[in-house]
This record gives C-alpha cells, structure tokens and sequence, in this order.
C-alpha cells in the first residue's frame, strides 16, 4: 500500500514539475513577445497622440483617451513622405523585376545550355559571393558619380540588379526539372527561350516568390547606397526620407509626426509579411541571411 | 553546337556585365585606390603610391575608435543573441499550442525598416528636457537613476545599441534554431527517454549535436553581420556617428567617402580592406573551429 503511495507521490511530483516548466516556458516566450512587440505599440499609440498632448507628459502615457490623424496628415504634408513612398515603390519594383530577367536567364543558361567555359564562369561566379559590398560600393559611388547618374533612379537600381546567390539557389532548382521535358520540347520545335518561359518558369515558380519577396524586403529597406547616391530629397527612399524627418524635418521635434510616418513606413512589409507569412519565413530561412 | 555555344553567353550576358561593371572591376579598384597616396577626386590625380592610407587608417583616433565600438557590439551581442535564441527556440519548439501566433511575432523585426524602428527605440530610450522617457521611467520606478541613454555616458550608448542590435537579429536566429530543433528525430528522444536519461543530459548529448551545424552557421553568419554593423547605428544616433562616439568600420569607411567628412576614397579603401581582412580571418577562425565540433549527420 505504502508503495503505491510513492508511486503516485512520484508521479505526482513529476507532473507538478512538468506543468512548472510548461509555466515558464510560456511566461519567457511572452516575455520576448512583449519586447518584440512593445516598440510597435509605442509608435502607433504615440503617433495617435497630439502634439500637445504627447508634449505635456513628463511621464509617458500608456494609452491615450482622445486618439487624433492630424499627425498622418501632418506626416504627408509637412515633409514629402508620399514623394518617399512612391520613391521607394519605383525603385523596389524595378530593382525586383530587372534583377528577375537577369538571374532567370544566368541560371538558365547555368542549369540547361552547354558551352565551354560554362563550369570556369559558374565556379568564378560563386567565388564572388564572398565579395562583401563595402568592398565594391567605394568604386561603384565613383562609377556613377563619374557617370553622372547620381540622384536618379538608374543610379540607384544599377548596382543592385544582380545577385550571385540568387542565381545560384534559382539553377540548383531549374537542375531538378527532368531533363525528358528539355529533350520532349526540342523535338517539338519550342525555342529555348519559349521552353524557358512556358514550362521553366510556371515550375519553379515557388523559388521565384520566395526570391523576389527576399528582393522585396531587402529594397524597401535599403538605406546606405540610396544614401551615398541621393542628395537631392525628391529622389529619397523611405530610409533616408526618415532620417531626413528626424534630422530636419516638422521644425521642432514633433515627436508623434516622426511616429506617424514611422507607422507609415512600416506597414506595408508587415501587411506583406502577414499575407504570405509561411512563403516568406520558408524563404528566410533558406536565402536570408540577415542576423 | 556552335550556335548553343553562343547562346549560353548570350543569356549570362546582362548577368556577367552587370557582375563586372558593379563587382569584378570595382574589386580591383578598391586595391588600387587604397595604394594611391591623396588621392583626389575631382581632379582625379594621386602623388605616389604605398602602403600610406593604410598607416594613417591605423592611426586615425576615430578609426581606433570604430575598431573598438565595433569589437564591443560583436563580442556581446553575437553570444547573447544566440543563447537567448537558443533559449527561446527550445522554448518554442517544446510547446504546441500558440507556437504559430509566437513564431510570427517573433519574426516581425525582420521584415521591418531598421531606420523607422530605430527611432522608436530612440524615443524610448532618450531623455530630454520634457520628459526622461519610457525605459527611465521604469529604472526610476525600481529606484534607479535616470540616464540618457542617447547622448550620455559610452556605457549606456552601448547598451542600447546591443539591446537594439540583438532585437533585429533575432528574428532569424529563431527561425533557423526552431526549424532546427523540431527536425531533430524523436526516436532520439524517446530512446532516451526509456533509459531515463535526464533532461539537462537530453540537452547536451543529444539536441546540441544535432542542431549543431545550425547554431555554428548562425554564429558564423552573426559575426560576419556584427561586424558589418552601421544602419542600426545610424537609426539610434543619427548620420554623425563620429560625434556620437558609436561609429563602426563600415560606418569609418562611407564617412571617409561621402558626408561632411568624406572625399577620401583611398582612405576609405585602405579601411574597407582591413575590414575585410579581419572579417575573413575571424570567419576562419570560426570554421577551423567549428569542423571540429560539429556532427553532421
């Protein structure tokens, strides 16, 4: 009898400890989740208060009872955040769809065509992934300096239509397409660039999101060559736009002005992130390398 | 075959152009432009060549500086950002429910502009005239003193830049680890398990050996980033990062080039190199080393 007791003692003890560690594990992941989260929540709960509210609390709100737009409007009008927004989405799209073109044909040519020099130029190529970009942006800022493309959108898409890792991850996956389809096509007559475009692409069209979201994101958050390149605030991205806000911007510090366009920035990623949440995360966890 | 042959260039075409245009050619410039002794830019003249640049990088109080700043920021956030995602990840991967809604909070630093949420943690962490801030008031609530931790003591600069450091990266240190962790084979566990193998022994003899590659990837790719660190340094101090006393290498290196300060390209190249010399060798170092302790299955 008494042995039974200890048994259930045991097993009693054992889950006591069991559900402790459940309680703990959830308090630390909330934990995180509050620091990740909280700078979120202060930028849209400051950038609802108004000036005058924001400004006469020497210790800050939690919340707020008369929540106002003015300072969205204020954000739109007092510095040109549209002009940046627009900026931002002109150079992200086209960076995205050249860059598109130009890996789909490398890798095509990588993974399907036969020529000499093919696996010297592929070696060469992946060679040059190791090349960090602090080491070329130097030259590329005189390039085109010299080129006299310095605020403009051509100077500001050229450097980056290219990415070796892309077209790698993109012929690793354009290899896997049987090679009985290449072979089915020719004898049908299709031309390369057609079998390219009706039966390449519509297949790998999973690595092809998963590149250009990467490109995306990366895009709209560049911020130091559209620094180097951009003196001129019509031809500002969003990243230098908010630097631009912070350092001369709305006059005196109008702290929920800067918020406000702070919110405004950061909402389409994260609406994008939301939408395709697996594709971008499956993604990141192969071709990201940021951290 | 001749004609195949022409094509496979014809389609590299764009992609090696652009490559030699914006890589290969600006590779071989960054060297030439780091021998060139003042070299100007206008004129596009230079004096003589040598190792000069070089000598005066090394001397530069604020390149002395930038070394050291960015020393700091990858000797502590580089480990501490991996043991809290390791921490969080075993967390995660151990519990079901909830675990989507976490994971997808917990990635929502990535995909946001460092700049635009850099001011945030700005506000958060500055004190002004009006008010000491959010994080002072909550030190003052435990009883502590308030300090600026935007433009006061070196100390506190460089804690919020860690803090603001680690929370962007940790975002894909948590994907990869999670990822990680619930592929490891539960057999493995439940062997285990039969024998009683206790939890802290679980642990060590068999989740780290078979997430090991991942956690030597992410360290290896963590220190390459920290020590490319600048835009999260901009975010918090502003484009003046030498009056701060928080500028980074990279930072050194475009103030060199552009900005107030900048209009000396080889001076610039001569830190970019070293920069990357010390990046290749730390990268070494962590190969070297991580071939010998890691298990690939």
């Amino acid at each position: 009898m008494a042995k039974t007791d200890t048994y259930q003692e045991i097993e009693r003890t054992a889950a006591r400890r069991k559900k402790g560690m459940r309680t703990t594990t959830y308090i630390l992941l909330t934990l995180w989740a509050l620091i990740v989260l909280f700078p979120f929540y202060w930028m849209l709960l400051t950038s609802i208060k108004s000036y005058g509210a924001y400004n006469s609390e020497y210790i800050p709100q939690f919340i707020t009872l008369s929540p106002t737009l003015q300072n969205y409007a204020d954000a739109f009008s007092a510095v040109p955040l549209g002009r940046y927004l627009l900026n931002t989405f002109i150079f992200t799209v086209a960076t995205t769809a050249i860059m598109m073109v130009v890996i789909t044909l490398a890798a095509f040519a990588f993974a399907r065509l036969n020529f000499r020099g093919k696996n010297l130029v592929f070696t060469l190529f992946l060679a040059l992934m190791m090349i960090p970009n602090e080491l070329v942006i130097i030259t590329n800022f005189a390039t085109i300096t010299n080129m006299n493309m310095r605020n403009s959108f051509l100077g500001l898409i050229l450097p980056s239509v290219t990415s070796v890792f892309y077209i790698y991850l993109l012929k690793e996956n354009f290899a896997q397409v049987p090679d009985s389809l290449y072979y089915a096509a020719k004898v049908d007559g299709t031309s390369d660039l057609k079998y390219l475009c009706k039966v390449m692409v519509p297949i790998c069209r999973p690595t092809l999101i998963t590149i250009v979201i990467l490109k995306v994101i990366e895009c709209w958050n560049s911020y130091v060559w559209p620094r180097l390149i951009t003196d001129d605030e019509r031809y500002f991205l969003v990243s230098n736009g908010i630097q631009e806000i912070r350092e001369n911007g709305f006059g005196r510090e109008n702290i929920p002005a800067m918020m406000a366009a702070v919110v405004v920035i950061s909402l389409p990623l994260i609406v994008l992130f939301l939408i395709f949440r697996e594709k971008i995360m499956a993604g990141v966890s192969r071709g990201g390398t940021k951290g | 075959m001749e004609k195949n042959k022409l094509k496979g260039w014809l389609y590299l075409l764009p992609a090696i152009l652009f490559l030699g245009c914006f890589m290969v050619y600006p590779l071989i410039d960054v060297f030439v432009y780091s021998f060139e002794e003042s070299y100007n830019f206008a004129s596009q003249t230079y004096q003589g060549t040598g190792g000069f640049n070089f000598a005066y990088v090394l001397h530069d109080t604020y390149f002395l500086q930038a070394v050291k700043n960015t020393f700091l920021m990858v000797i502590i956030t580089v480990p501490l950002s991996t043991g809290i995602a390791l921490l969080i990840s075993v967390g995660l991967s151990s519990i079901k429910p909830l675990r989507r809604l976490f994971q997808t909070v917990y990635f929502l630093p990535y995909v946001t502009n460092t700049l635009a949420v850099g001011l945030v943690f700005m506000i958060l962490f500055k004190k002004t005239e009006y008010t000491d801030g959010l994080v002072n008031l909550l030190i003052h609530w435990f009883g502590g003193e308030s300090v600026d931790f935007i433009s006061g003591p070196y100390w506190a600069k460089m804690f919020v830049m860690c803090f603001y450091i680690i929370w962007v990266v940790m975002p894909f240190k948590i994907l990869l680890l999670t990822s990680a962790l619930l592929s490891v084979d539960q057999s493995y566990y439940n062997a285990a398990k039969v024998d009683g193998t206790s939890g802290a022994r679980i642990f060590r003899k068999i989740t780290l050996p078979m997430i090991s590659p991942t956690i030597f990837y992410l360290v290896i790719t963590g220190f390459i980033g920290a020590f490319k660190e600048y835009s999260d340094a901009v975010a918090l101090f502003g484009t003046n990062l030498n009056a701060a006393g928080m500028n980074t290498i990279v930072g050194y290196v475009y103030d060199m080039l552009y900005g107030d300060s900048g209009g000396y390209p080889s001076y610039a190249s001569a830190a970019a190199i070293i920069l990357f010399v010390i990046v290749l060798t730390i990268t070494c170092i962590n190969l070297l080393i991580s071939s010998k302790h890691t298990t690939y299955n």
